[in-house]
């Protein structure tokens, strides 16, 4: 049997090998046709956009107006003359600072706990995804009732324990940690599972030979095994979080509006109603250009870590 | 010494129960409180205590109530239209491209993967601003094919099905081939058939993530009988400022069920389909 198929395999491969140039000639009108509507949809849809984004950034477009002319760089003085654009952008990436890291840590200790033992692995596994893909404008809603200043389960339960209550998103020092968890409760179930794949690639042996060496407990397994191991997944789970929680808007555009007083405004919520409330697009392109420009840096640092990428 | 490591262990595994259920106490919260509050009547919205059954069951008139208030079945039909619209095209487009791109050998093809891979780079609503200005010229907004038409192209598709068709034989492509077939019936009869499982996953994908979609269909229409699921609810939501719960979480509750289901129908597909496919 295993002879049989050894042979087989470079037979086909010659008898097929030498027809491959004539078919050339033929095969370069195929692919155009076949990758035609790709191409026309990609340019009008992505990259046309792209190109045209960056070119309306450097106008006073107003949509429905008459006229509009170049102002060069006009639109980003203006943005970076104004208070509520820094606000937004501090605000993201403070936003950011809490999501990623919060949702990194509870996805790997989640992970590790669930890998620790056998049962129940798959029934876990479920339930911390349900909020990945439950359909996170709903879900805001939910948040909102909870977060109730009265009536609110969150506050119900604080006072039943004798802790003060919170208008947790009516207070500007509260509003964005506020969203932020929830940005955390819906984030952490994707990290874990890119972290479960990560865990079940490490060669058992590894901690068998940590083992003789004398890696008794379990931190120093984890410090000597699993957190190296891990390393380029935990660096990709860290970027495409950071990319997923720079996009925050859902629960922004429904709880709070960028309020109270531009304390929970965020990019892509500037960018929203510069450009579709005040149809003020020569701006909400120049704020969309900065925008690209944080996700593409980001995605371009993940496909290096990807292409880097060994144990997984 | 002997039997003192078995009881650690079995400590350590009620330990591991404890913490993992209580953390999926909290993740689950959320759903749990919506789904408790569409059951009560408004007298027991607000209350000053935490009641988690109610004493009068109003599950019927909320519900009903939520479907009387907002047209509801027409936001899911709406949803159920736009993602499999979405997800037909994508795969119309995307198979035979990215068939070209692993299996044909023409001049520019390095060019037109490098236009993929940057691509998918791009945000979507990095660049909604000149998309709503096209659709606007066009004379598209507010209708389908504005929230149907700008994820036509998957990029991310391309590529996935690419690296798919680059480990299917090229043996079986020239099988093909010398049984007569054309290259567009070797698309769909041959390529098609052994992609199942990557369209699969990338449907899974595509269908949560444009069922879930709020950014861009709040943007490309403005009347209520075109709205998605998302927009609808947030919609009644508004409308109803916070008053009547009852019925806006039984709207919510409806809104997330279809994929909630399908999920524990097919956990493992859902979770590979979007957490390996949705890296991008």
């Amino acid at each position: 049997m295993p002879d049989g198929t050894g042979q087989d395999f470079p037979a086909t491969v010659q008898g097929v090998a030498p027809a491959m140039p004539q078919r050339r000639r033929s095969q370069q009108a195929v692919a155009l046709g076949l990758l035609t509507p790709a191409l026309v949809l990609m340019t009008l849809l992505l990259i046309g956009p792209v190109v045209v984004v960056m070119f309306m950034s450097l106008t006073d477009y107003q949509l429905g107006a008459s006229a509009w002319s170049i102002i060069g760089f006009g639109n980003y003085q203006e943005l970076f003359a104004d208070r509520v654009f820094w606000k937004s952008l501090t605000n993201t990436l403070l936003y950011v600072g809490i999501v990623v890291p919060a949702s990194v840590a509870l996805g790997l200790g989640i992970a590790l706990l669930i890998e620790s033992g056998r049962s129940l692995r798959a029934f876990y596994r479920s339930v911390f995804f349900v909020p990945v893909m439950a359909t996170l404008i709903a879900m805001a809603i939910s948040w909102e009732y909870m977060l109730h200043p009265q009536f609110g389960l969150i506050n119900l339960m604080l006072k039943a324990v004798g802790l003060p209550a919170r208008a947790w998103l009516s207070d500007p020092a509260l509003v964005l940690p506020t969203l932020a968890v929830i940005g955390v409760w819906q984030l952490f179930g994707f990290n874990m599972v890119l972290f479960l794949a990560g865990l079940v690639s490490i060669p058992r042996a590894l901690y068998e030979a940590a083992e003789m060496d004398g890696a008794r407990s379990a931190w120093a397994r984890f410090r000597l095994v699993t957190w190296p191991m891990l390393g380029p997944v935990t660096m990709f789970v860290v970027l495409i979080s950071a990319i997923r929680s720079f996009q925050v808007f859902d629960t922004v555009h429904v709880l709070t509006k960028g309020g109270p007083s531009k304390a929970s405004e965020v990019l892509l919520y500037t960018m929203y109603s510069e450009g579709f409330e005040f149809f003020r697009s020569g701006i909400a392109a120049a704020i969309a250009v900065v925008f690209l420009g944080f996700v593409l840096l980001l995605t371009l640092v993940k496909a290096r870590v990807l292409d880097r990428q060994v144990h997984y | 010494m002997a039997h003192a490591a078995p009881i650690r262990r079995q400590v350590w595994a009620l330990l591991r129960h404890i913490v993992l259920m209580s953390v999926a106490a909290i993740v689950l919260l959320p759903f749990l409180w919506m789904l408790a509050t569409s059951l009560k009547p408004q007298a027991e919205v607000f209350l000053s205590e935490i009641r988690w059954w109610p004493h009068r069951l109003a599950a019927a008139e909320n519900y009903a109530k939520a479907f009387d208030k907002a047209p509801l079945a027409r936001f899911l039909a709406n949803g159920v239209i736009v993602t499999a619209s979405i997800f037909l095209l994508q795969v119309l487009v995307a198979l035979p491209a990215a068939y070209a791109l692993a299996k044909l050998r023409f001049w520019g093809r390095q060019t037109v993967f490098a236009l993929v891979l940057f691509s998918i780079l791009i945000p979507p609503q990095a660049i909604a601003v000149p998309v709503f200005l096209l659709f606007h010229t066009a004379g598209i907004l507010d209708t389908y094919a504005a929230l149907i038409v700008p994820f036509t192209i998957s990029v991310f598709g391309i590529f996935l099905m690419r690296q798919f068709f680059m480990t299917v034989p090229d043996d079986l492509v020239d099988a093909a081939r010398m049984d007569g077939l054309g290259e567009f019936a070797i698309v769909w009869r041959v390529m098609l058939p052994t992609a199942i499982p990557a369209v699969t996953a990338f449907g899974i994908f595509s269908v949560v993530a444009h069922w879930n979609d709020y950014f861009w269909p709040l943007i490309a229409v403005n009347s209520t009988h075109l709205f998605t699921p998302p927009v609808g609810v947030a919609h009644f939501r508004n409308a109803e400022a916070g008053t009547d719960y009852g019925p806006l979480m039984a709207a919510a509750t409806i809104i997330i069920a279809p994929l909630i289901i399908a999920f524990l129908l097919a956990q493992r597909r859902f979770i590979e389909g979007i957490t390996f496919t949705g890296m991008k």
